[in-house]
């Protein structure tokens, strides 16, 4: 069964269609796809995909809006950055320049912005990759949050690399480079509203090292992503109604830290779905599964990689999961809970 | 995780499918109610219809607090939320739950001051916070958190906090079993009942299943493990004969309960003559609202509710859903027209719902009707 496009269906805007699930993708889908349709557009990957003169140019966009906008392990500049550089990544590019754009609210303090275009120097550096360009606008006192943040980036895809979930087949393993939704529970914590004491940091950091890496295993290497909003369980839902396949998780091989599990446990959040900021997850055919760990692993970003399932051909379209316990369930795309903003 | 992993382990659950398959007679199916949709969702998260021999039949009992609000008071406290004056602070699973006139999370986005809130507590916090504001704390669930609502309340009173108030919605657990156990044609062999609940209340309230009703009990906690090792305790009191209100959840749950909690709740609130539940309809003495001496802190008393009733919805039944006269995916708009992002029924709603659980959850043999979305 082959899913159809989600309608728009609702009236207003809520929190909900911004979560990353189910509301998102009918948004997307629903009112920007309908509206904006173009070829470049209409895969709803990453980045667009543009062709040159037989040079491959990935282009990208993110907006971010993460309360508070310093947390631990990073703040709003070094997400901008490593977000866009990641979705650049995850598309088989080569980063090559980002844009910076800034929405700035009224009365905030010149020392937390200079300390956010710090962080994003910073983050650009180590990815080898200048803000090229930028845009400012500041908006009245209670207009915006702090500072929103948007960034766009451009990178080159060498010759050979073919990614998509089109090349994804049953037999294919799937890979994540590092413990998941640290970000987002570590975001979560330090807005406060919980009064939990809980020792995590954001896992922000740019993952194109790692990407670049694996793609020396050429076409083993079928589709990657940045597991980001929506968590991993979105990015593999979405993986599954794309290729038409099916995604099988072993629960026991998922690498988790225990103040995630213990902070979401106490949340009632299934960290499948919580973001990670600095990982990615990739699908890498069967017998590449393990040369594709030990690349993960030597890099410092991927110490704690693991190959957390498989791909099969059936049922179509779902995630599932093996429990523990030796039970199954699926993983269904995230329905939109009003879920702090974390990105 | 320290304390919880000792009972989602595969291999004690090995042991105990094992010895269940020793205990059930070959054929003869035994359908067990989970009361709380605690359960409900830890059976579905751990995938533990996958384990037990195919003669245990999980039905999915009343015990989600989201799912038995009805609608009507969702559009009571939507006009509440919308009040210029007001901050609303509600649970999040409460925030998608459909009124007449929408959820309150449209009302947030039409402009109304709804917060989610992790607890009562929170909510009077914000009350000291926002002086020139009143805040409504939307006070929903069975004696687990109806306790949190008593203590914010005293804390209220001693400390003169004057622009905090509560909706009380608080319900108690035993007489919508009583209403199931009344209700025709039901056919239930026994009882896994609510473990956070009892904590408050005790195992007392059970009592009458096996006085009157002759059906076995158990008060169980939520981890997978605890919930196997119920269902080995009732499946032996069925082989054995016995009839008994039995307690799982020893680290927790004491026969009388907690005394102070329960103190905190008499202090505070008294039983309503009736209330109207989700799919159940009116049942008598099973709700409860704040006593005369806090009207300065019921929503109820200080403002103006339009207080209409509105029938669930035709195609909705979450009635027989919650009777578990029906499994959710039997349901006529179940995946179809009743989906978590667009529920007609509660149980669609909260995480705990039955009919959410088997959504998000389900095993692939529950979805063959399901038209993705």
């Amino acid at each position: 069964m082959r899913p159809r496009r989600p309608k728009l269906r609702d009236e207003l805007v809520t929190l909900a269609h911004g979560a990353g699930g189910k509301s998102t993708r009918a948004l997307v889908e629903g009112l920007f796809l309908e509206e904006l349709h173009n070829p470049l557009l209409a895969p709803l990957s990453d980045s667009a995909l543009l062709d040159l003169d037989g040079s491959r140019l990935a282009f990208t966009t993110d907006s971010y809006v993460v309360k508070p906008i310093f947390f631990p392990g990073g703040d709003i500049g070094d997400l901008a950055v490593n977000g866009t550089v990641n979705d650049l990544a995850v598309s088989g590019a080569r980063p090559l320049a980002l844009s910076a754009g800034f929405v700035i609210e009224e009365g905030l303090a010149v020392a937390d912005l200079r300390r956010v275009a710090a962080s994003m120097a910073r983050a650009a550096a180590a990815a080898g990759v200048p803000v090229a360009t930028g845009d400012t606008k500041v908006v009245e006192r209670g207009k915006a949050d702090g500072v929103y943040v948007t960034t766009a980036g451009i990178g080159l895809v060498a010759p050979g690399v073919e990614l998509g979930p089109e090349r994804v087949a049953a037999g294919d393993r799937v890979l994540v480079s590092g413990t998941i939704g640290d970000h987002g529970t570590a975001v979560m914590v330090a807005r406060g509203e919980l009064e939990l004491e809980v020792d995590l940091e954001s896992d922000t950091a740019p993952v194109h090292e790692l990407a670049l890496a694996l793609l020396a295993l050429g076409g083993a290497v079928r589709w990657m992503r940045d597991p980001t909003r929506g968590g991993l369980a979105t990015a593999l839902n979405e993986l599954a109604q794309a290729a038409d396949v099916a995604v099988s998780l072993d629960e026991g091989a998922l690498p988790l830290r225990p103040a995630v599990i213990g902070t979401c446990e106490i949340l009632g959040i299934d960290p499948l779905y919580v973001a990670s900021e600095g990982r990615l997850v990739a699908v890498v055919a069967g017998d590449a599964a393990d040369q594709a760990l030990a690349i993960l692993r030597s890099h410092p970003l991927g110490a704690d990689a693991a190959i957390v399932g498989t791909v099969r051909a059936d049922p179509q379209g779902l995630v599932l999961l093996e429990t523990s316990l030796g039970g199954s369930r699926v993983v269904d795309m995230l329905v939109g809970d009003p879920l702090p903003r974390i990105c | 995780m320290k304390y919880v992993d000792e009972f989602r382990s595969g291999e004690l659950a090995k042991a105990l499918v094992h010895e269940l398959d020793g205990l059930v007679e070959p054929g003869r199916a035994l359908k067990v109610m989970e009361v709380c949709g605690g359960h409900t969702h830890a059976i579905y998260k751990h995938g533990l219809e996958d384990l037990v021999p195919p003669e245990i039949d999980f039905v999915h009992g009343p015990g989600c607090p989201v799912c038995v609000i009805p609608m009507g008071r969702v559009d009571d406290a939507i006009s509440l939320a919308e009040r210029p004056e007001v901050i609303f602070a509600t649970f999040g699973d409460m925030m998608r739950v459909p009124g007449g006139r929408g959820s309150l999370l449209e009302a947030k986005a039409r402009g109304a001051d709804v917060r989610m809130v992790y607890s009562p507590l929170d909510a009077l916090e914000l009350a000291r916070r926002n002086p020139e504001r009143e805040v409504i704390f939307f006070a929903i669930g069975f004696e687990t958190t109806a306790p949190a609502t008593a203590v914010t309340l005293l804390r209220a009173r001693a400390d003169g906090v004057r622009n905090f108030s509560a909706f009380c919605n608080h319900v108690t657990i035993g007489p919508p079993l009583k209403a199931i156990l009344d209700s025709p044609g039901l056919q239930l062999d026994a009882f896994i009942a609510p473990g956070h609940v009892s904590t408050v209340v005790g195992t007392r309230p059970y009592d009458f299943i096996v006085r009157d009703y002759g059906k076995p009990v158990v008060v169980t906690a939520f981890e997978p493990i605890d919930i196997l090792h119920a269902t080995v305790m009732l499946v032996r009191q069925l082989r054995e004969g016995r009839c008994e209100v039995e307690n799982q959840y020893t680290r927790v749950v004491r026969r009388d309960g907690n005394p102070r909690a329960l103190a905190a709740l008499d202090e505070t609130m008294e039983l309503r003559d009736t209330f109207e539940w989700r799919g159940l309809g009116w049942i008598e003495a099973s709700a409860l609202r704040l006593r005369p001496e806090f009207a300065a802190w019921d929503a109820e008393a200080r403002f103006e509710l339009p207080g209409t009733r509105i029938e669930d919805p035709k195609a909705c039944q979450c009635g027989e859903v919650l009777i578990g006269a029906i499994k959710p995916w039997e349901c006529k708009v179940f995946g179809t027209a009743c989906t978590p992002e667009r529920p007609i029924g509660t149980c669609m709603v909260s995480s705990e719902g039955a009919c959410a659980a088997y959504y998000n959850y389900g095993r692939l043999d529950t979805r063959r009707d399901r038209v993705p979305a």
